[in-house]
């Protein structure tokens, strides 16, 4: 294992749409094993800072680092910024397993085949292998008993632990999960949060843009505040719950927290 | 004449099926085996024409969904000819119009193929199912949910894997209960083949009619070939959507109550 190197680094990511300038040099640096949340205001750039690591939208400048290896930017002839080599992005975006907010499952595959999915036709396993890591995927997800059913046919609490189980199953360097539970209803929250925070448990680095305070306080080590595209600040849960620093911290705690 | 007593029991049937039923059933008995090569005859050509069709149709209905450049509008062109104007007249474009041409008589694909009508349909047929698979299919490619193909994209997969296995199978998935009435359009159509010599269903009836003057023996048996074969390829696709589709139906109950 390269411990020398972090999991992830960030530096100085900017992304503007249209006229908004979204990201506005955004950094960040997680340590294997870092647990970290990021709270902010519908509008604050979190989801877009999440799609930009794994190339989903193409950054405008700054750089992502995934275990060591810097993905190699270039411009294209119109000057707007691309990818420099597809077959690296493709290789890294496997380390960076992303659970999105709508589950995102293909619907026309059972729930084992779109974990077992990726395992072949991106890490090339044999199906054998696929299947029974899979398996034991959503085994500890605790889906076991609904692997032959339909995206369709499942609650959205199951649907989103099998989208974990497809992230992780790839055993990716980090995982990445935009609002996990935004699109839950409320009695199916806990269930995943309980997914995640075994995880978490587990030691494996993970990336949490997330409304839910008690899973930022309780679970992460480290916990990011953004406001209009860049970091309002940062630290530890106990010290940015117990004693907010920031006035527009402690506002939208208050406003979060009624 | 023969004494009524030696009338062997055939006889019998053959004259009460012409003089007295209002259809000459013993008639049609006696020309089945024509109707079942003529089912033969239309089977060969449509099946034909959808296998090499729906082929076609693949890459290009990709090209349209993801906007090739130059090649969109060919295409677009393609579909549109192909789906704005009848396969009759198409059909005889091909067979009639094609002669015209000297070039196209003095070629070396005039005698084996395009001076021969089973051709000519076949071409004709294949280019009129690839056009209106072309553009039901792209319709399916791009109504894709985006979500599956980022998601697609989060993982890892290349450009050609996300197609393969994620657009393409969902695709063909929501694509099929159009392209069941595609098949039974291009069966339906394929009556064109009876206008250019070619003994198919109604052409077995169209001969009937015209030797016997009977039109229903010819007509009506010709129809009941036909309801034979679309009851059979419904039952098919059926059967098909039920393997492929069940994804896209309601949650199916867990318990009754």
């Amino acid at each position: 294992m390269e411990k020398k190197h972090p999991a992830l680094v960030v530096e100085n990511l900017r992304k503007r749409f249209g006229l908004e300038e979204v990201l506005k040099g955004l950094s960040l640096n997680a340590n294997e094993g870092d647990v970290i949340s990021m709270l902010g205001a519908s509008g604050s750039g979190k989801s877009t800072f999440l799609r930009c690591i794994n190339l989903l939208e193409i950054p405008d400048s700054g750089s992502v680092t995934v275990r060591g290896e810097t993905i190699h930017m270039a411009t294209d002839r119109a000057g707007n910024p691309t990818p420099a080599d597809m077959q690296q992005v493709v290789r890294l975006r496997a380390q960076l397993g992303m659970v999105f907010q709508n589950f995102n499952l293909w619907s026309h595959m059972t729930v084992l085949d779109n974990v077992a999915e990726a395992l072949i036709y991106v890490l090339k396993l044999s199906k054998i292998e696929a299947y029974e890591r899979a398996q034991a995927t959503l085994d500890k997800v605790g889906l076991s008993d609904r692997r032959d059913y339909y995206p369709a046919h499942i609650s959205g609490g199951q649907q989103q632990r099998a989208a974990i189980a497809r992230a992780l199953a790839m055993e990716p360097a980090v995982m990445l999960f935009d609002e996990p539970t935004s699109a839950l209803d409320p009695e199916l929250v806990g269930e995943v949060l309980k997914v995640m925070r075994t995880l978490a448990d587990e030691g494996r680095t993970m990336l949490v843009v997330t409304h839910e305070i008690g899973f930022a306080r309780d679970v992460s080590n480290r916990v990011i505040f953004l406001h209009e595209g860049l970091i309002e600040t940062e630290g530890t849960p106990q010290a940015m719950f117990s004693n907010p620093e920031s006035d527009r911290f402690r506002q939208f705690l208050s406003n979060t927290l009624h | 004449m023969a004494n009524t007593s030696e009338r062997t029991f055939w006889d019998y049937l053959a004259d009460v099926s012409e003089n007295h039923s209002p259809i000459d059933f013993v008639l049609i008995a006696d020309h089945l085996d024509k109707f079942l090569y003529g089912t033969l005859v239309t089977l060969e050509i449509t099946v034909l024409s959808l296998l090499i069709g729906g082929v076609l149709a693949i890459p290009l209905a990709i090209a349209r969904a993801q906007r090739q450049r130059g090649l969109n509008g060919a295409i677009l062109s393609f579909t549109y000819f192909f789906r704005g104007t009848p396969l009759l007249v198409q059909t005889y474009l091909f067979y009639y119009g094609l002669a015209q041409f000297e070039f196209i008589r003095e070629s070396f694909l005039w005698a084996p193929i395009l001076s021969k009508a089973w051709w000519c349909a076949l071409i004709a047929f294949t280019l009129n199912t690839a056009a209106y698979t072309t553009e039901f299919l792209r319709g399916a490619i791009e109504n894709t949910p985006r979500g599956e193909i980022e998601a697609a994209r989060a993982c890892g997969m290349s450009r050609l894997t996300l197609l393969w296995r994620i657009i393409l199978p969902s695709a063909f998935r929501r694509a099929l209960p159009a392209y069941s009435n595609e098949v039974i359009f291009m069966l339906h159509s394929s009556v064109v083949l009876s206008t250019i010599t070619i003994q198919d269903i109604l052409g077995v009836g169209r001969w009937l009619n015209g030797r016997y003057y009977l039109a229903y023996e010819g007509f009506i048996t010709a129809m009941i070939f036909y309801m034979i074969l679309v009851f059979i390829i419904s039952r098919g696709f059926r059967w098909w959507e039920n393997r492929w589709l069940a994804h896209l139906r309601p949650r199916p109950l867990l318990s009754t109550q």
